[in-house]
């Protein structure tokens, strides 16, 4: 499905990615750990189609296409999803025309015809269930005046909502209290299938008692020096990030 | 041209034009004759004059401007693309010119009188003589003393006291004189009683792309008590000057919200001057203009707090692409008197591209110690961040870039109660919008 290799990326001259591998098949969960400043968010940014990000080295196959020639919401439309670490508040632009809108693209991509309005408010019925989000968040303005906790659910909401086959979850689980994470984490349980994968990025273990990952990487200064299964996550929680600091060169 | 050639030319069409008028009361002429007297001494305002700086009108002082023909009968159906909702009151102008063809006034309810000022004057009504040119000062500018000077036309609005109508009226002047150089000088009064309500719309739109000089002036007198909306919609031709001049006077606990919408002319200029002549008054003004190409679009106002207790808000926001200007100057002016006034202003300016400007200028002029006046003006471009989230969700970047500034505009349009209103102004303004950019 994914297949990135020796992708190298830098911001204003600074390489941040230098030399990433990673392939991820349909039906997998691959979670993304690493101290923080190591790259994981410009990851999930290169693939999402951020402009700042230049990539100098490798290349990017998304369902067999060459993903970085193709706008972000070409990525979208494509399947591929970012959950923000930090979703924009965007004053005026109504949530539910925004959602409608999205879901109508990307139909129109997949041949689809478009939902009205009132079937969409059946779909997005069903989705506001599973985040637990009540119907008056539609009315509001994207992200506006949303509490930290709120703002996630709505990355899962959408998430729901545009059914990607890749989804990119930067940090959907820090800041959360552990219930807003259960609910968090449900969302994605519910989505999971043999059709789709996950790249779940976080920096605590926490979030992967919830949803069970298939492979643990760990990105140090902008590289993937460790790959394992669940245990790696849990060898993490016990012993922290100064181990990989200390056989990487870095300073612990 | 040089100014003293457009003074005599002005000079000879009002001599001829006080031919032609065959009746009119004493106390008028003598007003009309002291306005073109002012005008040939002074003539039009000069980048000189602060209140000028940023707009230079020698493209209108160069041009010899005609009155315009009275046309042959309109068809009605042109005008109804611009009448929203209930369209029971209108008075339609054309050219300058009543179009009693396209006028309704027939089921107005007792006490609401709408008719042309000339019928008006003609019928000797005491309230519009005595109101007539007493709030805008001819000796403002050029502009007003060459409107003053021209007096002939336009509509008169009389709400008499307790009188309440909700629903608004329709003020229509169209120009679709394809004839170049023509100009039409509209004077609108509307007197609103004590205890009364009235919402109006003033309307300027152009069924012709010619280059044409409107150049109105009106003045709103406002009652205890008495409750004004007034909406201006400018949709003048993209060749056309329009330079308004709207006087209001409000007395004590009385409220007016003014919905100022520009959107067309190659130099579109209001003056509002709103004063607040008693204790206990709400004032708000909205205001949005969408500038393209080369347009200049320039809002002056002035709110006067004369007396203590009173709220002014005032919300302006802009958006501006290619080679537009837009000038925004907010004066909120505070007598020694006026004690426990709040006042509020913002203005927020959107551009889309590297040439277009800005000047934005808010004024305080306090005199009063115990007040609370805040003002922030703005000016950035659509935010990348936004873009991208939206982008990132399948939604194309024109489009994207669409939904920012319908959002960004938005927030003035919402601020409109009347439903159909609204959402013919919103479609107005979806109208402007095309693949990210203001529609050429
Ligand atoms: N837009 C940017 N401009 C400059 N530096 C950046 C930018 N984005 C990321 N960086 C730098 O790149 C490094 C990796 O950042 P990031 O990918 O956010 O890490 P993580 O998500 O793992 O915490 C950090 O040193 C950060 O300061
Ligand atoms: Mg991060």
């Amino acid at each position: 499905m994914l297949s990135i290799k020796n992708l190298h990326a830098s911001v204003d001259g600074h390489e941040i990615l230098n030399g990433i591998d990673l392939d991820v098949k349909p039906g997998e969960v691959h979670a993304i750990m690493g101290p923080n400043g190591s790259g994981k968010s410009t990851l999930a940014g290169v693939l999402a189609g951020r402009a700042e990000y230049s990539v100098t080295e490798g290349r990017i196959d998304f369902l067999g296409k060459n993903l970085l020639e193709m706008a972000p919401e070409m990525r979208a439309r494509e399947g591929l999803f970012l959950a923000f670490q930090y979703p924009v508040e965007i004053p005026g632009v109504n949530s539910s025309y925004f959602l409608r809108t999205a879901l109508n693209e990307i139909r129109a991509h997949r041949g689809l015809d478009k939902v009205s309005a009132l079937e969409f408010l059946k779909i997005i019925r069903e989705k506001l269930e599973l985040v637990e989000m009540d119907e008056k968040f539609l009315k509001r303005s994207v992200n506006e005046g949303f509490s930290g906790g709120e703002k996630k659910r709505n990355e899962i909401l959408q998430m729901a909502t545009l059914e990607p086959k890749l989804a990119v979850l930067d940090e959907t689980d820090s800041g959360l209290d552990i219930d807003a994470l259960r609910i968090v984490a449900g969302g994605v349980n519910a989505l999971r299938s043999q059709e789709n994968a996950f790249i779940v990025v976080t920096h605590y273990q926490r979030l992967l008692n919830y949803i069970v990952p298939d492979f643990v990487h760990v990105l140090y200064q902008g590289k993937i020096v460790k790959s394992g299964d669940k245990d790696l996550a849990l060898h993490l929680e016990d012993f922290g990030y100064d181990w990989i600091k200390e056989q990487n060169g870095g300073q612990a | 041209m040089k100014e003293t050639g457009i003074r005599d030319w002005y000079l000879s069409l009002f001599e001829e034009f006080e031919r032609e008028l065959n009746s009119g009361a004493p106390a008028l002429g003598h007003m009309r004759r002291q306005a073109i007297r002012w005008f040939a001494e002074n003539g039009f305002p000069s980048t000189r004059q602060e209140e000028w700086r940023f707009t230079n009108v020698s493209p209108i002082s160069e041009i010899k401007f005609e009155a315009a023909e009275k046309p042959a009968a309109l068809d009605p159906a042109r005008i109804l693309p611009y009448i929203t909702g209930d369209d029971s009151a209108r008075l339609v102008f054309v050219n300058g010119h009543i179009d009693r063809m396209s006028s309704t006034t027939a089921q107005l309810p007792h006490g609401l009188m709408l008719q042309s000022l000339q019928d008006a004057l003609a019928s000797n009504d005491a309230a519009a003589a005595a109101e007539l040119a007493r709030h805008a000062r001819m000796d403002e500018n050029g502009f007003v003393a060459l409107n003053t000077a021209f007096i002939n036309d336009g509509a008169y609005v009389h709400v008499a006291k307790d009188v309440a109508h909700a629903r608004p009226l329709h003020l229509l002047f169209i120009t679709t004189d394809a004839a170049e150089a023509r100009m039409v000088q509209p004077r609108v009064l509307i007197i609103v009683e004590d205890n009364a309500q009235l919402s109006v719309i003033e309307r300027y739109i152009s069924l012709a792309d010619s280059t044409y000089f409107a150049n109105p002036v009106t003045e709103i007198v406002i009652g205890e008590n008495a409750n004004v909306t007034h909406y201006k919609i400018q949709q003048e031709s993209r060749k056309a000057f329009h330079t308004a001049r709207l006087q209001v006077v409000l007395k004590r606990d009385s409220s007016y919200t003014s919905h100022n919408y520009a959107f067309g002319g190659a130099i579109a200029r209001t003056d509002m001057h709103v004063v607040l002549d008693g204790e206990g008054i709400d004032c708000t003004l909205n205001g949005l203009y969408l500038g393209g190409g080369v347009q200049l679009i320039d809002n002056h106002t002035v709110i006067e707090h004369r007396r203590p207790h009173c709220n002014s808000r005032e919300f302006y926001k802009g958006i501006l692409d290619e080679r537009a200007r837009a000038v925004f100057s907010g004066k909120i002016h505070v007598h020694k008197y006026a004690q426990k006034t709040d006042a509020m202003q913002s203005n927020q300016n959107l551009i889309l591209s590297e040439e277009a400007t800005i000047d934005t200028k808010p004024q305080l002029e306090i005199y009063a110690d115990d007040v609370k006046c805040t003002h922030g003006a703005t000016v950035g471009r659509i935010d990348e961040e936004s873009i991208f989230y939206l982008c990132s969700r399948g939604i194309g970047k024109a489009m994207a870039k669409n939904l920012m500034m319908q959002a960004f505009a938005g927030q003035i349009t919402d601020r409109i109660k009347d439903d159909a209103l609204r959402e013919h102004i919103a479609e107005i303004v979806l109208g402007h919008l095309h693949d990210g950019h203001l529609h050429r």
